[in-house]
């Protein structure tokens, strides 16, 4: 098995759908951190055959359920003193703004940039958001 | 808690529409008794694009109400046309206008205007998406034929597919009890899934998919009539070949009950042919002018003037 350092201080996003990675990268803007980000891709996993992880040192302040629009099968692992001091399952989030882009073209955000891209949860169990808007449809992986 | 915007015609509760359409109805009977419930109010129409009969409807209904109205009737006409934010624009405009109507090409544009508004804003069309005056006016005129809305079995003939007039319909009708669905339409143009699962099959509606207009016409209370409208399709063929499915004439009204109501939002382009004007069941024309009573009572609800005695 590929390994890769453990880690003293920061968080493992782990239990990633296999390929991606890059996306939760781009999302949570990781290329802007001044800090090691570890991606693994493809790693093996008991629960899901194939899974991504992502490794970041140091500590990191963002609120990660967004996370959950985009994949509810990621867990969170908070790390400190090499030990894993909390495991986290990710809740969704009832607003998000700018996480996810609305992409119907009739949309009044096709015209206006400066709008904030807003979805809001209206189906917890299906993890259904819509755009606040025009009402389309977004369901995360 | 009161409305304070009309965005989607959802957004009233039943006992909001049953008073808004009530308060229609006692305006229709009594009209100069409300003739200057707005005196010094001002009504201001935002059109970003054309649209003959919302725009007069609501400027008529003001007016009929003792009010005022300014605003505009097209996007060249507006600021729009220099760039200006539906949000900048709405600021602006509560400081000129007590309440606002908005058309827009772009489905959410009214949804944004009321994130900013100090005044409240009513959605008069939001490209393909919500039409809620137009709901409102298709239930005034149904609860002014038949007295009720519950108990009724409707017939939506045409283009059910990209028809957001008849999604609203179906929409605001299962909120009543009782309310039978026949959807007539071409096989290309069924209701779109998920009205079809998530709110008829959901709500244990009863409901019947046809082609077959004139099998089910004796059965209906009611017959809603569409437009096949061309600037949904993509594809000019498809168009041409489905655009003539379904046209009502003098001979398929013969089949009909002699109470039911033949309606449709217009304008209409041949799916009801002009021998049937004449027939008294056609009122299509009447649920026009309806449509101007029911605007005055949204008005009034919104601008909060319902809640005064009117002698």
């Amino acid at each position: 098995m590929l390994n890769i350092g453990g880690l003293n201080e920061g968080i493992v996003i782990d239990h990633i759908r296999a390929g991606g990675a890059m996306e939760i990268y781009k999302y949570l803007n990781l290329e802007k951190l001044d800090c090691s980000v570890a991606i693994i891709k493809n790693a093996r996993s008991n629960k899901m055959g194939k899974k991504d992880i992502i490794k970041i040192e140091g500590p990191f302040h963002v609120d990660l359920n967004v996370l959950g629009v985009l994949d509810h099968h990621i867990t969170i692992n908070i790390i400190k003193d090499n030990e894993i001091i909390e495991k986290r399952t990710l809740s969704l989030p009832d607003r998000v703004t700018n996480i996810i882009r609305c992409k119907n073209p009739r949309c009044i955000t096709t015209v206006e940039p400066e709008l904030p891209h807003t979805f809001k949860l209206t189906d917890r169990k299906n993890r259904v958001y819509r755009c606040i808007y025009c009402e389309s449809r977004f369901k995360g992986n | 808690m009161r409305l304070k915007h009309l965005i989607s015609p959802l957004d009233l509760t039943v006992d909001a529409v049953d008073e808004i359409i009530d308060l229609g109805l006692k305006i229709m009977k009594n009209p100069h008794k409300y003739a200057h419930i707005c005196e010094g109010k001002k009504l201001a129409t935002l059109f970003y694009e054309p649209s003959t009969r919302t725009r007069l409807s609501f400027e008529a209904a003001m007016l009929n109400l003792g009010g005022q109205v300014l605003g505009f009737s097209s996007a060249d006409a507006s600021s729009a046309a220099k760039g200006e934010s539906v949000a900048d624009t709405i600021r602006v405009i509560s400081s000129y206008a007590d309440i606002c109507a908005m058309r827009h090409p772009k489905e959410g544009a009214p949804m944004v205007a009321s994130l900013y508004s100090s005044i409240p804003i009513i959605n008069a069309g939001d490209g393909g998406h919500n039409h809620p005056t137009q709901t409102l006016t298709d239930l005034i005129t149904i609860k002014k034929l038949m007295g009720r809305l519950n108990h009724i079995t409707i017939g939506l003939c045409g283009d059910l597919k990209f028809g957001r007039t008849v999604h609203s319909l179906i929409n605001a009708l299962v909120r009543y009890q009782k309310v039978r669905f026949v959807l007539i339409s071409p096989k290309e143009l069924t209701i779109p899934d998920y009205l079809r699962k998530d709110v008829l099959d959901a709500g244990k509606v009863k409901y019947t998919e046809t082609d077959d207009l004139e099998s089910y016409l004796p059965e209906l209370d009611i017959l809603y009539m569409t437009r096949v409208q061309r600037e949904r399709f993509f594809n000019e063929e498809d168009y041409i070949r489905l655009k003539d499915s379904f046209i009502l004439d003098a001979a398929k009204m013969q089949l009909a009950k002699e109470r039911m109501f033949v309606m449709h939002p217009l304008p209409r382009v041949n799916e009801i042919a002009s021998e049937v004007d004449n027939d008294p069941r056609a009122v299509y024309f009447l649920q026009a002018k309806m449509g101007v009573y029911v605007r005055m009572a949204l008005i009034m609800h919104l601008l909060t003037l319902d809640t005064i005695p009117i002698s």
